[in-house]
């Protein structure tokens, strides 16, 4: 058997050691070659600001002057400045409400429009259509909606069912809530695609039984479509968790925070301090906490499913 | 195979069959009215609003009362001709570098087996947790000094090109496609003399066709909705894509409400177009990116 340095032989015992290396080193070199522009770009941009937002969040970061490290000081600071606390809350809120809001709109929806027909086909591209618009378009399409007049569009919809006009997103008490509404409106066609795709797995002779049991539609939903789900049902709250968790466009460009901070999340609040205020030691704690967030929810989820399959 | 014994046939979660009453059709066909209103509905009114003569700024029509392109001329004069430029110029190179380097990548993930491929594949699927706004305060201190290079990408479009390229989503599903490739045509063309970059070239990516159309149209909504990178990264309106310039828009007190609604229509049609033009692999890669996991 002869080694030629190039020849894309397989062989699963090489003769001797030394040419080994070399042969090994040269068979693997076209894959490493077709690799080399994804992990040259996956490094530059993921992991070295991933590992710079590390290393920042344990320094007073000071241009020109030199980095001074400070142990814990910034998680100390996100963890107690008060508006980094109602921050947390607040991400915290809406994450949980766009999730939960837009995982029931979104099952809701694909229960109703789940079939073949082509009119079906037709309905459930024009719900869809909010999904793959810009996020930018829809904050800019909603500021227009929410006018907070008793002529604004939304305003005259309630009105016909008596409700009084309402500030919408210029009201403390209403602004991360009708941030939610937003969220929502885009995020719930999205988890019924999603929905659509796994209850078209759904094995049909199962509800034929459960029906021919004497099962209603309900009981038919509980016992065999929820089961059926399962899996999609935790990728969905994973992605969607992970959404909420992130949020910045839309509270960037609808509130931007207020009014009086009653709408600022973690991700606004960074950006301000990091690029305003030039704060980025502080801005690069919360980004770390934020980020270990995800995780933590990632795996979480992922475990709990683990431990669902093996009941 | 249809049990037919067993009464109706139930084809949906709900049971609703496929020939209701009159009544239930009727009830029906009013809430899917509904649904398309609530969700296209202020999508169409956008549309017609745009075309209106716009002189209330509370409130956007569903039904026009006049057509006019004078917000569109409006907007001319405010450059969005400009942003939209910018805009394709972002997502055209973006996309292309995309597709290039996730098509290599993946080519060497699905076709080759080398020490280090799983640490390689679980470091890229790693960053599928990581999103990017919550890397952008030290993302934008490496665009303006990135390593090794030593160059300033803060204020050129390069800045929101270059990092749009490093996508783990359209990286996987290309792999998971390539590995569905039979072998035999690979070493056919091994047998005929046909280097690596010849086969990856003439005999992988043709029959890669579909799943270049998925990662193509997934790509192309991604990079048009971006908003923190073009945001970090612009240093005045000259670099603004057009998502970016709405705000602008907006704030201006000397241009009417048409001028932003005539620029967000811009903004919009692009990404409605290419996912009802390509909805099918749109759906594909829904699902394979989601089901799978």
């Amino acid at each position: 058997m002869t080694m030629a340095p190039a020849a894309p032989v397989r062989t699963d015992e090489p003769p001797s050691v030394a040419p080994v290396r070399r042969s090994r080193f040269r068979r693997h070199l076209p894959a490493w070659l077709f690799l080399a522009p994804a992990l040259l770009l996956f490094a530059v941009f993921k992991f070295v600001p991933m590992f710079r937002a590390v290393e920042m969040s344990f320094h007073e970061v000071r241009p020109y002057l030199g980095d001074r490290f400070v142990g814990l000081d910034n998680y100390r600071e996100v963890l107690t400045n008060p508006s980094f606390t109602d921050a947390i809350g607040h991400t915290i809120v809406l994450a949980v409400g766009q999730t939960v809001g837009s995982l029931v709109l979104g099952f809701a929806l694909a229960l109703l429009l789940e079939g073949s027909s082509r009119g079906l086909w037709f309905v459930r591209t024009a719900v869809f259509l909010p999904t793959v618009a810009a996020m930018a378009v829809v904050a800019e399409l909603w500021r227009i909606l929410y006018y907070p007049a008793g002529d604004g569009a939304i305003n005259s919809i309630l009105g016909w069912v008596g409700v009084g006009p309402s500030q919408f997103l210029n009201d403390a008490g209403s602004s991360l809530w009708s941030v939610m509404g937003v969220g929502i409106w885009r995020g719930a066609p999205y988890d019924m695609m999603i929905f659509l795709a796994g209850l078209a797995g759904v094995d049909r002779t199962l509800y034929e039984a459960a029906a021919a049991d004497g099962a209603g539609p309900l009981r038919r939903l509980w016992h065999v479509t929820i089961p059926a789900l399962r899996p999609v049902l935790t990728i969905l709250l994973t992605l969607a968790a992970i959404r909420g968790l992130r949020v910045f466009t839309e509270i960037f460009l609808l509130t931007n925070g207020g009014p009086n901070g009653a709408s600022e999340v973690v991700m606004t609040l960074v950006y301000k301090l990091g690029l305003e205020r030039n704060e980025l030691g502080i801005a690069s704690a919360g980004s770390v906490l934020l980020l270990l967030a995800t995780v933590v929810l990632t795996v979480a989820v992922q475990v709990a499913r683990r431990r669902g399959e093996q009941r | 195979m249809s049990r037919r014994n067993a009464g109706a046939r139930l084809d949906t979660a709900l049971g609703w069959g496929a020939a209701p009453g009159p009544v239930a059709f009727a009830a029906r066909v009013l809430l899917y009215l509904v649904l398309v209103a609530v969700f296209s509905g202020p999508l169409i009114a956008l549309l017609v609003s745009a075309f209106g003569p716009v002189t209330d700024p509370t409130r956007l029509t569903l039904i026009p009362r006049g057509l006019t392109l004078d917000n569109f001329a409006a907007a001319i004069d405010r450059d969005v001709l400009r942003y939209l430029a910018n805009s394709f110029i972002v997502v055209g190179c973006g996309l292309l570098l995309q597709i290039l380097v996730s098509v290599s990548a993946a080519y060497a993930l699905a076709r080759k087996r080398f020490p280090g491929l799983q640490l390689v594949m679980l470091l890229i699927l790693s960053t599928l947790m990581l999103p990017e706004e919550i890397l952008a305060i030290p993302l934008s201190l490496v665009l303006a000094d990135v390593p090794i290079l030593h160059v300033n990408l803060i204020g050129t479009l390069a800045g929101m090109i270059v990092p749009v390229g490093a996508w783990a989503f359209s990286i996987l599903v290309m792999t998971e496609f390539m590995k569905e490739i039979p072998a035999e045509l690979e070493e056919a063309a091994r047998l005929d003399g046909a280097g690596d970059l010849r086969i990856f070239w003439s005999v992988v990516l043709p029959l890669c066709r579909p799943a270049l159309g998925v990662i193509g149209i997934f790509g192309f909504t991604m990079i048009w909705d971006q908003y923190m990178l073009p945001l970090l990264v612009a240093d005045d309106a000259a670099q603004f894509t057009l998502p970016l310039a709405l705000r602008t828009l907006r704030s201006d007190d000397q241009v009417g409400l048409g001028v932003l609604l005539a620029a967000a229509l811009l903004a919009l049609l692009p990404s409605v177009l290419a996912f009802l033009a390509l909805q099918r692999q749109f759906m594909r890669g829904l699902t394979s990116g989601a089901i799978k996991g």
